[in-house]
């Protein structure tokens, strides 16, 4: 699904990505763990070019993001991204930060529908029906809710984030990413800005997405729930993957002196 | 109690003219065109500066934003680096009839003071943008939104609702500074206030009104931004 094909970034003269070459197919759960400053962060906002590639290639679906010519936006609709600090849109209330982005997308869609529909008229042929901007805000709505109250939140559609504890933020965030339906989600440590009583709400959201088969890339100092969740996990040092495997041959038969080290630390 | 009575007798006359001369209606369509000036001035300049500050914070590894980036740079160092009268003057002069433009002089003030205030907004505006939080920008891109509607939809209001106490500052300014646009002869408070005392040869009284009203359109906006402010904080705890 991704291919990674020599990725390599830099900023300035400071290698952060070390010429990785990495494919993630469909249904996999990727844990990345490693120590900090690894360039874990650099490699997942690489994924969907937040951050763009100094050089290689991340193939998406048959197309190379890290192309400048490519229209990133179309793609990273497919790929929804989950912050370490949330970044709820403050200045939109908990629907709207759900539906902005669709029903953005889908208005613009139909507008061009509807232009090439008035040019089929007045050429007399047949014109499909365009839904209108209240079809489709009713559409969107109706979906962020069924989101919302699958996450749990349904009474805090009409509230502002600012109102809305960690855990709740985090589950927000989700749901937005949710809702474009991605191909791939991509977590950057979800629960590493929320107090401790909040983890757990939030890592079983992510379970839930797991069982229901979403492709996912998880950032993680959780490492109780990349052993459980993860399908695969990269551990990363010094800008490369140092090492992978299943969760148990990495964290019960780690091979390198470096993960070994990595691990006696953490756990 | 001499000088009191000659004022006494000024206010009179001034009161005369006012009223009974028809005066007010000067005092209106001054009133009425210091607003519209100030009004669509800010509103422009809003418009302006907000492009200019778009493009000033853009990621510069493209050539266009750096093209563009020097274009709106020396766009604001001209407005900010002369007078506003001489904009005004070259503008209605100048380039109004080379231009072969068919601006009336009131046309033409707003046109110009939306110009300089653009150039100041832009300022107050990239300020703002940077006061809010880059991963607000980040979530919109990481959604799919473009640049410009991401900063549309999300950055730029937060941005303006971090520095509406200074663009309430801006609209004061403008209010002030449209007292020079006699300069090309459109009618503001400040002509009204001289045809009324050039009636009588009579300026005390008239120019002591215009500053009184000056003050108090200043203190009326003033409490406007107040109750803005008061409102948008409001919607931002609302449960
Ligand atoms: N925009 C940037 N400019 C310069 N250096 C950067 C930038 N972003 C990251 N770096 C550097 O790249 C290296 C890797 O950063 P990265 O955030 O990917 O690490 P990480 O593995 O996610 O660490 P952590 O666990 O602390 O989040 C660090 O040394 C960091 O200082
Ligand atoms: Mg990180």
């Amino acid at each position: 699904m991704i291919d990674v094909i020599d990725l390599t970034k830099r900023y300035g003269s400071l290698t952060v990505l070390d010429h990785i070459t990495e494919t993630i197919h469909e249904g996999e759960r990727i844990a990345i763990i490693g120590p900090s400053g690894s360039g874990k962060s650099t490699f997942l906002r690489c994924l969907n070019c937040m951050e763009d590639p100094t050089s290689g290639s991340i193939i998406f679906e048959g197309t190379d993001l890290a192309d400048m010519k490519v229209n990133i936006n179309i793609h990273r609709r497919h790929m929804g991204m989950v912050f370490q600090q949330f970044n709820l849109f403050h200045n939109k209330t908990v629907l709207d930060n759900i539906t902005l982005a669709p029903l953005l997308i889908a208005l613009r869609a139909s507008r061009r529908q509807r232009f090439t529909a008035f040019w089929k008229r007045l050429l007399g042929k047949p014109t499909p029906d365009v839904k209108t901007h209240a079809q489709l805000k009713a559409e969107k709505e109706a979906q962020a809710h069924t989101l919302l109250r699958r996450i749990g939140l349904e009474e805090k559609a009409s509230v502002y984030p600012s109102t809305l504890s960690g855990g709740q933020k985090q589950r927000v965030a989700i749901a937005r990413a949710m809702a474009m339906n991605p191909k791939v989600m991509l977590f950057d440590e979800p629960t590493s800005a929320l107090d401790p009583e909040m983890v757990g709400e939030v890592l079983e959201l992510i379970r839930q997405l797991a069982d229901d088969g979403m492709t996912m890339v998880i950032v993680t100092h959780e490492m109780g729930f990349a052993r459980e969740v993860a399908s695969r996990v990269f551990f990363m040092a010094g800008g490369v993957i140092m090492e992978q495997g299943t969760p148990e041959e990495i964290f019960d038969h780690p091979k390198c002196d470096r993960l070994q080290d990595f691990l006696s630390k953490v756990i | 109690m001499d000088g009191f009575a000659r004022f006494i007798k000024k206010w009179d006359a001034f009161l005369h003219t006012l009223i009974d001369d028809g005066g007010y209606n000067w005092v209106l369509e001054g009133l009425r065109n210091t607003l519209l000036i100030a009004v669509v001035g800010l509103i422009l300049g809003i418009l302006i500066g907000t492009v200019i500050a778009m493009v000033e914070v853009m990621p510069k590894y493209k050539r266009l934003p750096r093209v563009l980036n020097k274009v709106c740079h020396a766009y604001v160092a001209f407005f900010r680096g002369t007078p506003i009268v001489v904009q005004l003057l070259v503008g209605y002069f100048v380039l109004r009839p080379m231009l072969g433009l068919n601006l009336s002089a009131l046309g033409s003030c707003m046109l110009i003071f939306g110009m300089n205030s653009g150039a100041y907004v832009s300022e107050i505006m990239r300020g703002g943008i940077n006061s809010v939080d880059p991963g607000q920008l980040e979530a919109g891109r990481a959604v799919g939104l473009g640049y410009w509607t991401a900063m549309l939809k999300i950055v730029v209001p937060q941005a303006v609702k971090n520095i509406l106490p200074t663009i309430g500052n801006e609209f004061i300014a403008l209010v002030k500074d449209t007292s020079i646009v006699s300069f090309v002869g459109a009618t503001d408070l400040y002509v009204a206030f001289k045809y009324i005392g050039t009636n009588n040869y009579e300026f005390m009284v008239p120019y002591l009104v215009m500053a009184l009203i000056y003050i108090v359109l200043v203190l009326l906006i003033t409490l406007g931004i107040r109750l803005m402010e008061r409102s948008l904080n409001k919607s931002d705890r609302r449960h």
